[in-house]
């Protein structure tokens, strides 16, 4: 067997890649349903029931959705520039953990501008956290995967001190959870008696934002050109160490702001479980969108609707929810064969 | 000064040295895997969740009613598995290793957890089976100090320092451990010396994941006695660290193991005597941290292998 690069790549294969890949995830995951005993088409019509089929349904996917499309764009930026963030997971906390600091401070600021305070704190917090790391790349060398992982376990280390120690709210009974945000910083729903806040119109406009950048700005382009050859950029006097930092200012920012974004949309208050992992689920909502900002909106709201129609599937067949993780990593590797075999033809001699 | 005092009884305890040389056997057997995959020119950031996989499935077997053994051969026998999944997709179709690594420890570590969830759907506490027990070395064991802390041992941890030497031998000593380095310093002199690339990276990747699955397995078999959630706990990620930290050298990986392993006892115990002061978390937090460090202070001198990361394609020439 031997693999050749196809001399153009068609559009159409581009485009039908994450949706095969999609398929063979269930194909494949249908054995483990298999498995537990139950139907696989009900189980699946099960979870798409659960995912969106009622008005009800679709706010909790969308609600899912929206830390999802921040964490998947943080992490897209960066293995744009190969600027490898597994990192979001802790920039997502750090994001939240700053938040809840100022949220709580007793700031005497008007509403919108108490919010917006607080959301690009939770950016600057994020971008600083991948600072590091992508700091110690430029500098050092250091592999940036193995340090922005490791981050992750030192931060959710640290808001656990903080919320047994320090910040924890003397209210809640005893459970480790910081206190509760002044009324005025929190994020309005946009419809009522549902979760769906307008962290999805800020999500929305990330999307569009990094979108415009990489498409019209000189430092898209340079992004770009870092990502597909850093020694040819560095032959173009494309100043490769500083994109790399502005891009982690920017990557881990956005992973900041979902933080934020969740804390202010959702709870509220800082616990430890405000994340499921949306930092690690992003690396796959990243992939399944090919990196584009655009795509990554479509790639969350999938997601989103796996994770949110698998608790329905869970509660009504007993199927383990784990298998909404299993489907979406399965997703992921299929897509890397669909894209990898969009790419390359297989020669059998 | 009595906290040094404190410190140094500390250090001279058999109980410290025991504890030493059990976390460092899963860090030696996942850095001795790693080693071998980077050596052949593949990353393998699959090495977390092929550590779970093996935690689980070494405990299933041995929950089921097999002998432990078998439970490690299972487990060996699916890191095995799972690194050809790996390499068919890094190896064969040139698909970005990182990407599939990590695509590879979400997939592995959920399939774990679903497993584990559809054998035990309603268990509050993890049930427990009989582990490994320590074998002592006739003769030997009964030595003052080193009789109790190296002779000692659960199988496993004698496995896992008895691969050092084997490795390095074959590594630097046989023509098989020259294919293994070839193929991953120039894998286009490696072909025109007719060694097969892709074979040898694949086989590479297969035993080096199988040593990783080994080293999860080690943890519900030998140093705890059943398996849970988060059981492998970011030590895969530290075993790459380690890597770098050994400069991809089998001997340097089982002295950076056992230092690390030192520290990470230390703290243990010191967690004990200083925890009503200090709080847990930051004890917790000293792994992780040193890992970083000791990445930032070997990083810039590390070579790494020259086509590492590097997609075989022989028909592409530059």
């Amino acid at each position: 067997m031997r693999v050749e690069p196809r001399s153009t790549v068609p559009l159409w294969l581009i485009l039908s890649a994450p949706m095969a890949a999609i398929v063979l995830a269930f194909l494949s995951c249908s054995l483990l349903i298999l498995w537990t005993g139950s139907p696989v088409l009900a189980a699946y019509g099960a979870l798409l029931r659960g995912a969106v089929g009622s008005p009800f349904a679709l706010s909790e996917t969308l609600t899912r959705a929206i830390p999802l499309i921040l964490t998947g764009l943080a992490v897209a930026v960066c293995f744009r520039a190969k600027l490898w963030n597994i990192g979001a997971e802790g920039q997502f906390y750090g994001g939240a953990l700053v938040a809840s600091l100022l949220g709580t401070a007793g700031l005497s600021l008007p509403r919108p501008w108490l919010v917006l305070v607080l959301l690009l704190a939770g950016w600057i917090a994020g971008g600083l956290l991948l600072w590091i790391p992508a700091w110690l790349k430029t500098q050092f060398q250091v592999d940036e995967v193995v340090t922005t992982l490791l981050l992750n376990f030192v931060i959710l280390l640290g808001i656990s001190y903080l919320l047994e120690g320090p910040l924890k709210d003397p209210l809640a009974l005893g459970w480790p959870q910081g206190r509760a945000l002044a009324e005025s910083a929190l994020l309005p729903r946009l419809i009522p008696r549902s979760r769906l806040h307008a962290g999805l119109i800020i999500a929305l406009l990330a999307a569009l934002g990094v979108w415009g950048l990489e498409q019209f700005t000189v430092w898209g382009l340079e992004m770009r050109a870092v990502g597909a050859n850093p020694e040819a950029a560095r032959f173009l006097g494309i100043p490769v160490q500083g994109v790399i930092l502005y891009t982690s200012l920017l990557g881990g920012g956005l992973a900041g702001l979902a933080g934020a974004c969740e804390l202010l949309g959702l709870k509220g208050y800082l616990t430890l479980d405000l994340s499921p992992g949306f930092g690690y689920t992003g690396i796959v909502v990243a992939l399944l969108a090919q990196l584009h900002p655009l795509g990554v909106v479509g790639a969350a709201v999938f997601i989103a609707g796996v994770y949110v129609g698998a608790d329905t599937m869970g509660r009504s067949l007993g199927v383990p929810t784990y298998l909404a993780d299993v489907i979406v990593a399965a997703a992921l590797l299929w897509m890397l064969v669909c894209m990898g075999l969009a790419r390359y033809r297989l020669r059998w001699d | 000064m009595s906290a040094l005092l404190s410190l140094i009884s500390l250090i001279s305890t058999t109980s410290f040295w025991v504890a030493t040389l059990r976390i460092a056997t899963p860090l030696l057997f996942g850095t001795l895997g790693e080693v071998l995959c980077e050596r052949a020119g593949v990353l393998n950031l699959g090495i977390e969740g092929i550590m779970t996989l093996g935690a689980m499935t070494g405990w299933l077997v041995v929950y089921q009613g097999s002998g432990l053994w078998w439970g490690v051969a299972f487990a060996a026998t699916l890191g095995a598995g799972v690194g050809l999944i790996h390499s068919l997709l890094t190896v064969r179709l040139g698909v970005s290793q990182h990407v599939t690594g990590i695509g590879i420890t979400l997939l592995t570590i959920n399939a774990a957890y679903f497993v584990y969830r559809m054998v035990l759907p309603q268990v509050t506490s993890p049930p427990k089976i009989v582990p490994f027990s320590p074998w002592p070395i006739p003769g030997l064991s009964s030595l003052p100090f080193l009789g109790e802390t190296l002779f000692t041992q659960p199988p496993l941890t004698y496995l896992s320092l008895l691969l050092v030497p084997l490795m390095a031998y074959i590594l630097y000593r046989t023509p098989l451990g020259l294919a293994v380095r070839m193929v991953g310093e120039n894998p286009q002199a490696a072909a025109s010396q007719g060694i097969p690339v892709y074979a040898v990276r694949t086989g590479a990747v297969m035993v080096g994941s199988a040593l990783m699955a080994v080293a999860g397995a080690f943890l519900t078999l030998s140093a705890f006695d059943a398996f849970f959630f988060n059981i492998v706990n970011g030590r895969g990620w530290i075993c790459i660290a380690l890597v770098v930290f050994a400069a991809w050298d089998p001997w340097r990986a089982l002295g950076g193991a056992l230092l690390f392993a030192g520290f990470d006892a230390l703290q243990l115990r010191l967690q004990q005597l200083w925890g009503s002061r200090i709080p847990y978390q930051f004890f917790l937090m000293l792994p992780y941290l040193l890992s970083i460090v000791a990445l930032i202070l070997v990083s810039r001198r590390a070579k790494a292998p020259r086509a590492l990361l590097i997609p075989f394609r022989p028909e592409e020439r530059i």
